[in-house]
């Protein structure tokens, strides 16, 4: 048995932190595109659930990792398209919208995988990764950090570059203009609705591929509600991360040390109930939130619908 | 219309449809009312048929087994009836949430969580105390843990002005595990190999209604929602809420105490929550077995919705619920799918509610216009 602290449980630990942090950083990611542009999209639950379903489909059957990924894109979008339509162009609510198409994927998606897989439960096999030549070499942090599949580096690039976005391009002043004050991107010429819809299509495409990453990467299976309340952290992420990126990249971290800390600890040779460790990620948040809560800043037209001439 | 809310730092997104200024209650066209209830149900069963032929299963005879097992058949019409118990007091609390213009989607978790502890308190108290007073003790106490289990989002929403619906959200959650960790550990029944409580006796759960299997609990969930329709439309602290819900800031002005009225709507939503779990244990189970989560409270949401925060109104959607439910059981059985064919449909009838009174809005502007 190792003893706790030693390498092997320290390079689980940290090597299941970033496994089980991706998907919370790509949902949060996107997730903060939405919150900025002022759609609270609670449907991203539902994104990602559908994205894990599409991407774990597309993977199984066509062998290719990346088409797996692609799909699972392609299956955030399916669910970000409805919610375009219906809050952003018809300006319904979004909660409602929210919860709705999030209830309606996990009923979907149980019941095409009972149809289709329920008999056979097919396993992905093991991924390959893409050892980064000298840094993976380091003793417990190098297989653990720099000897994972390529999406797992893409997904960290993602933050510099939505950073850049955010504070350098004019796509990032739009869309915090849409979130803070929508008159006023309107009066500059700018569309809200499609600064917000391009919005919500990022979010899709994000969510989705981080639910592609859980079912294919993460768990090689797909199973109904695999999520499980990814989504509703991936916008507490990005409501604590106040519009930074980097921040997102941090909660997301700590959360996957949360959620990965049975495994290390079974490594190391404690026994922990796993309803206790599935409290820490939650217990965590509102830890987060008591603490942080009061500056966990919002946009302030967030979760309103947009109308030319209204204020 | 929706201006004032908005300059305000915390997003009032329960505003547009939650806002009781936004819903028409009394009066008005009541055949337009009913057809905006009914069309977005028939246009998501319709729906629903075309997923079931994809699947290869016949819609006809699926909806003719809900409809056979969960109305006609004498036993199905009692369970129906049994089971809209705990939907319907989780009905009232978000009614009065809702109204408040407050965001508890944390029910599941005050649900369950009261759920587990009137499991573990009912069984050594009908041992020690006259059965009655163990039942209502039992029932006082659900209430209390659900509120309880509120009271965090609560403050931090009165005093922060953090949105409920992360926190409620988290909550549940934790109050998903929580319950069992505690089914598991400490209130564990060691008699069993399966992780449960202490079974409540037959003879000592809430008393059976006129022969049937129909137990008190429908009647403490009806009592429940009138009692909450009224106390939101007819009593001035209902006002007060409403007030708050419709527009906190004009609250404020108004010298309403915002604060305390969000901890009180909050602790009476989650309450009746809690009770919905209390009246679930001590009269259907008797016991909590470990990973039980019926996870009623995301469907209800819908209905309430549907009945336009209307008590009266909530009643009828929650039987006819309740059919689908008790009924889609065996269709589901029969046809060889997962009980997850509700969870689709609810989310396609909250969508074409949604539409359906866009549509309506749209189709009234133009004609005053």
């Amino acid at each position: 048995m190792e003893s706790l602290l030693g390498p092997a449980f320290l390079t689980a630990l940290f090597a299941g932190t970033l496994a089980a942090a991706v998907p919370l950083l790509l949902a949060g990611l996107g997730e903060q595109v939405s919150e900025k542009a002022g759609v609270l999209n609670i449907g991203i639950e539902g994104m990602m659930l559908l994205g894990a379903y599409t991407g774990f489909v597309a993977a199984w059957s066509t062998g290719s990792l990346w088409l797996g990924f692609l799909f699972g894109m392609l299956g955030g979008l399916a669910v970000a398209l409805p919610m375009l339509i219906l809050c952003v162009w018809l300006g319904l609510n979004q909660i409602v919208i929210g919860i709705a198409l999030t209830l309606g994927v996990e009923g979907l998606t149980a019941l095409l995988h009972h149809v289709q897989f329920s008999r056979s439960y097919p396993r992905l096999p093991r991924v390959e990764t893409l050892p980064i030549p000298g840094l993976s070499e380091i003793p417990v942090i190098g297989p653990a950090l720099f000897d994972r599949h390529p999406l797992v580096y893409l997904a960290v690039l993602c933050v510099p570059l939505l950073a850049w976005v955010f504070r350098r391009s004019v796509v990032g002043l739009n869309l915090q203009a849409a979130g803070d004050k929508p008159a006023a991107l309107d009066a500059a010429g700018v569309s809200v609705t499609a600064t917000r819809a391009g919005a919500v299509l990022f979010t899709g495409a994000m969510a989705g591929l981080g639910g592609a990453y859980l079912s294919t990467i993460g768990a090689g299976i797909f199973v109904p509600f695999m999520t499980g309340g990814a989504g509703f952290i991936a916008i507490v992420l990005a409501m604590l991360a106040r519009g930074r990126p980097l921040w997102v990249l941090l909660a997301a971290l700590l959360f996957g040390a949360c959620l990965s800390l049975t495994t290390a600890l079974q490594v190391g040779g404690v026994r922990v109930p796993t309803d206790i460790v599935q409290m820490l990620p939650f217990a965590a948040v509102m830890l987060l939130l008591v603490a942080f809560g009061r500056r966990a800043a919002l946009p302030a037209a967030l979760g309103h619908p947009y109308v030319r001439g209204q204020r | 219309m929706s201006g004032e809310a908005q300059q305000g730092a915390q997003p009032d997104a329960a505003e547009r449809l939650t806002s009781p200024a936004r819903v028409p209650s009394g009066g008005g066209d009541l055949a337009r009312r009913l057809a905006q209830a009914l069309l977005p149900i028939v246009l998501a069963l319709v729906v629903g048929a075309l997923l079931l032929a994809l699947l290869g299963r016949d819609p006809l005879a699926f909806y003719g087994d809900i409809v056979r097992r969960g109305l006609l058949s004498p036993l199905g019409l009692q369970e129906s009836i049994t089971r809209s118990a705990p939907l319907l007091l989780l009905g009232a609390g978000l009614i009065v949430a809702f109204r408040s213009g407050l965001w508890n989607l944390g029910v599941d978790g005050q649900f369950l969580l009261a759920a587990v502890f009137a499991a573990a308190m009912a069984p050594p108290l009908a041992a020690a105390l006259p059965v009655w007073l163990a039942l209502l003790l039992t029932l006082a106490a659900a209430f209390a843990i659900g509120a309880l289990w509120s009271a965090l989002p609560a403050l931090l929403k009165a005093g922060y002005g953090i949105n409920e619906i992360v926190t409620t959200l988290m909550m549940s959650f934790l109050g998903v595990s929580l319950a069992n960790v505690l089914v598991k550990l400490p209130f564990n029944d060691p008699a069993t190999t399966v992780p449960q409580t202490a079974t409540l006796a037959a003879a000592d759960r809430l008393p059976r209604l006129f022969g049937t299997t129909v137990n008190l609990g429908i009647v403490i969930a009806l009592v429940a929602i009138l009692a909450v329709h009224w106390l939101m439309t007819r009593t001035a602290f209902g006002l007060k809420l409403r007030v708050v819900g419709a527009n906190p800031r004009a609250a404020v002005h108004a010298g309403l105490p915002v604060a305390r009225l969000t901890l009180a709507a909050f602790g009476l939503s989650a309450g009746l929550a809690g009770l919905a779990g209390g009246v679930e244990i001590l009269g259907v189970w008797g016991n909590m077995r470990a990973d039980w989560n019926p996870g009623y409270g995301l469907l209800v949401i819908p209905l309430v919705f549907l009945a336009r925060f209307h008590g009266v109104a909530v009643i009828g959607f929650v039987f006819f619920f309740a059919v689908l439910s008790i009924g889609g059981e065996t269709a589901a059985r029969r046809a060889d799918l997962p009980n997850y064919f509700n969870l689709f449909l609810v989310g396609l009838i909250l969508v074409f509610m949604a539409l359906t009174e866009w549509l309506g809005q749209r189709w009234q502007q133009r004609r005053e216009t």
